[in-house]
């Protein structure tokens, strides 16, 4: 006789950025598959990436994604960089790094507090938990205006900044320009903590996984830009051999491709990577505050992930807090020829690396571009995850195992369309 | 919310970045506001909650790229009392759309190990080539304030106020001087609509288009002084195919000389 079976499908994942969905198959308690599906569509941004000039890479990469376009810059301009051989340092990076904080508070914020926090609450979204958390809800939007206003003074505007170039920056703000900024990031830093002790207290489920992280390391400050591409089980290595050690599959039931390690299969980008490779590079009082809020210094639980994401907003405000104190207007852009060559970029992208590859011709035309997106790095494990969990919660009612299914979706604040710009990818290798 | 008759409002996405439907979340400041006035009937990147339709207003992000996409704008449209389009994506046909100028069957067959599993059309096209679109916000990504404007508008039923103008107008009301003058820069100012009020020349650099071509451009005209500036035929075109594609130069040609 056949025993009960039980699917779980959510047919439109809410609360994440693209088009995704869930189906879960439990067959006699046990069960029997998981697989996220991504069906938002294929753009072809490294097909029409060819033939266009280097100079254009940080704009056209941008769409890949509304909101993280931030991350796709900064990685087009290192690996564009790296071929020029141009170094941007002094002020120069750290306006860089001033732009990243940016995109960090507002993509975080934005996660933490309007899409993560109504799930620990039991809300549909942020608008109904407004009702009975209005302090929260208004310090959150505040927050994540914080970061768009940098985005918008140092970008020209918070969705696809226009300032970037591969060099530095079309112009650069004056001293002046800045100081309002710090004026609200030190309420923003406040207001960090006080989301890092809220988000503390959410009920957050019981469940670790044993992960393999990986991020960029720096020896001597947390990550944005620049660094070592690490993980827990000993990687370490240049940004250049990113190849060497992780490839793409394709799956029947994905638009996007899914990312692993060659030898050990499923690893883990984004903020519990980061917090867990990187913590010794946090300022002491953010260690403290962490310790303090329920973390240990690795994170195995994704669930605190929104924990870690209030740290790394702290951070954040505490780092542009420093670069705008530091500040003195550099020259806008740092000279260059243009030649042939091969380049490497891997920032770290509110959700994990980003890592990009071109190859360009002596007029700097692309020749060969590819891009492999925080997103569909996680895939992987983002199904691991709910094997795991599944598992461990199997006898949740449907309705509440459906919804803490998405939630641990949600964990990992998905951006599918990042995921499934660059099937591309596939194309180069086969 | 229950007795009270707020207007229904549905945010959709087809092929797109996000970007547009996130410049609705970047309100910060009015978004508990807009909620007061309007129930966000579905808004998936936003709530879990789906409200069942007709919806009195449907922002619609994105373009349309597969069969099955072409279809569900059909179901969208006749569930919808008033269809505004946000950004280049939608208005358009937005980046992706450069596809349109290449074989995009060279381009699957490269692209996919297994092309059975993914289905895509040739090319990607604009909302208002498949239904009937009562207002569209161009932008790549469209403007928050512009977008406040339609809302409201629409809440008021009155008009929006959105100028139809160019990015070289925004530059002079703004007083920023001309980069094509000044920096020998080449811009698409002149040809380009305005809602950005002429973001890139304050930044000292050209614009390049991301809010498509304002009505009647003069495209021969801009080329012209391109060519002037010693920009070449291959990068001219570049320039004019990116985020949105402008006329044909030469066709275009004729009917200005008219
Ligand atoms: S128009 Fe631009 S910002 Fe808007 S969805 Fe399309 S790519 Fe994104
Ligand atoms: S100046 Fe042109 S490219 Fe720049 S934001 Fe405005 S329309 Fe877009």
């Amino acid at each position: 006789m056949k025993g009960k079976k039980k699917t779980i499908k959510v047919d439109y994942l809410a609360r994440v950025e693209g088009e995704g969905a869930l189906h879960i198959e439990v067959q006699d308690n046990k069960l029997q598959d998981v697989k996220l599906k991504i069906f938002e569509p294929p753009r072809f941004f490294e097909a029409f990436l060819r033939g266009r000039s280097y100079s254009e890479a940080p704009d056209i990469t941008a769409r890949i994604c509304g909101i993280c376009p931030v991350a796709y810059q900064m990685s087009a301009v290192h690996a564009m960089e790296q071929i020029l051989e141009v170094k941007v340092e002094g002020s120069l990076r750290d306006l860089r790094r001033l732009l990243y904080c940016g995109e960090w508070i507002e993509s975080h914020v934005l996660h933490i507090y309007m899409l993560h926090a109504p799930d620990f609450l039991g809300y549909q979204d942020a608008i109904s938990m407004a009702k009975e958390y209005p302090e929260e809800v208004k310090r959150g939007l505040r927050l994540k205006k914080v970061g768009n206003e940098i985005l918008k003074v140092l970008g020209g505007r918070e969705i696809h900044p226009i300032n970037v170039r591969v060099g530095g920056f079309y112009k650069v703000p004056t001293k002046r320009e800045l100081e309002p900024l710090a004026e609200e990031l030190k309420w923003a830093r406040d207001a960090a903590l006080q989301t890092v002790e809220w988000a503390a207290q959410l009920p957050i489920p019981d469940f670790q996984q044993n992960y393999e992280f990986v991020a960029l390391r720096h020896k001597d400050e947390y990550p944005f830009n620049e660094g070592r591409l690490v993980s827990s089980q000993g990687l370490d290595i240049d940004i250049a051999h990113f190849n060497d050690h992780f490839v793409e599959q394709h799956v029947a039931y994905s638009n996007a491709l899914h990312c692993i390690h060659k030898e050990r299969g499923a690893y883990l980008v984004g903020p519990l990577a980061r917090y867990s490779l990187n913590f010794a590079t946090l300022p002491q009082e953010i260690q403290q505050v962490a310790l303090q809020n329920n973390l240990q210094k690795t994170c195995c639980n994704p669930f605190q992930s929104i924990i870690v994401r209030g740290i790394e907003v702290l951070y954040a405000c505490e780092e542009a807090l420093r670069i705008i104190s530091e500040y003195e207007p550099p020259q806008p852009m740092m000279d260059f020829k243009v030649q042939a060559g091969v380049g490497h970029g891997c920032t770290e992208a509110p959700r994990g690396i980003c890592y990009h590859r071109y190859e360009i011709d002596d007029e700097g035309m692309i020749r060969d571009a590819r891009i492999v997106p925080p997103t569909s790095q996680n895939q992987k494990m983002i199904e691991e995850d709910l094997r795991h969990f599944v598992a461990q919660y199997i006898d949740l009612p449907e309705k509440e195992l459906t919804w803490r299914c998405e939630q641990a979706v949600r964990n990992y604040d998905p951006c599918i369309s990042c995921a499934t710009h660059f099937l591309k990818l596939h194309i180069k290798r086969s | 919310m229950a007795g009270t008759k707020k207007p229904k409002l549905a945010v959709w996405k087809f092929a797109s970045c996000d970007g547009c439907q996130l410049t609705l979340l970047d309100c910060e400041d009015e978004l508990l506001a807009i909620t007061e006035a309007i129930e966000i009937a579905y808004f998936p990147e936003a709530t879990r909650n789906v409200v069942e339709g007709p919806y009195d207003l449907s922002l619609v992000e994105g373009s349309i790229t597969t069969e099955h996409d072409a279809q569900r704008i059909h179901e969208i449209r006749r569930n919808s009392k008033f269809l505004i389009t946000i950004g280049a994506c939608a208005t358009t046909g937005g980046i992706q759309a450069l596809r349109n100028l290449q074989n995009v069957d060279d381009f699957v067959r490269i692209v996919y190990a297994h092309p059975e599993y993914i289905s895509t059309l040739e090319t990607s096209t604009a909302i208002s080539q498949h239904v009937k679109v009562d207002f569209e916000l161009r932008g790549c990504p469209i403007n928050k304030e512009q977008l406040l404007e339609v809302i409201n508008a629409y809440l008021n039923k009155r008009k929006p106020n959105v100028s139809s103008h160019s990015v070289c107008m925004e530059c002079k009301l703004r007083g920023t001087v001309c980069v094509m003058v000044t920096k020998k820069a080449p811009c698409l100012g002149p040809i380009t609509h305005a809602g950005c009020k002429a973001l890139c020349p304050a930044y000292n650099r050209g614009c390049f288009g991301c809010f498509g071509a304002k009505e009647t451009p003069n495209v021969a005209s801009i080329s012209k002084w391109y060519a002037h500036l010693g920009v070449e035929q291959s990068e001219i075109s570049r320039i004019l195919n990116t985020f949105n594609a402008y006329p044909d130069c030469e066709s275009k040609e004729e009917e200005c000389e008219r």
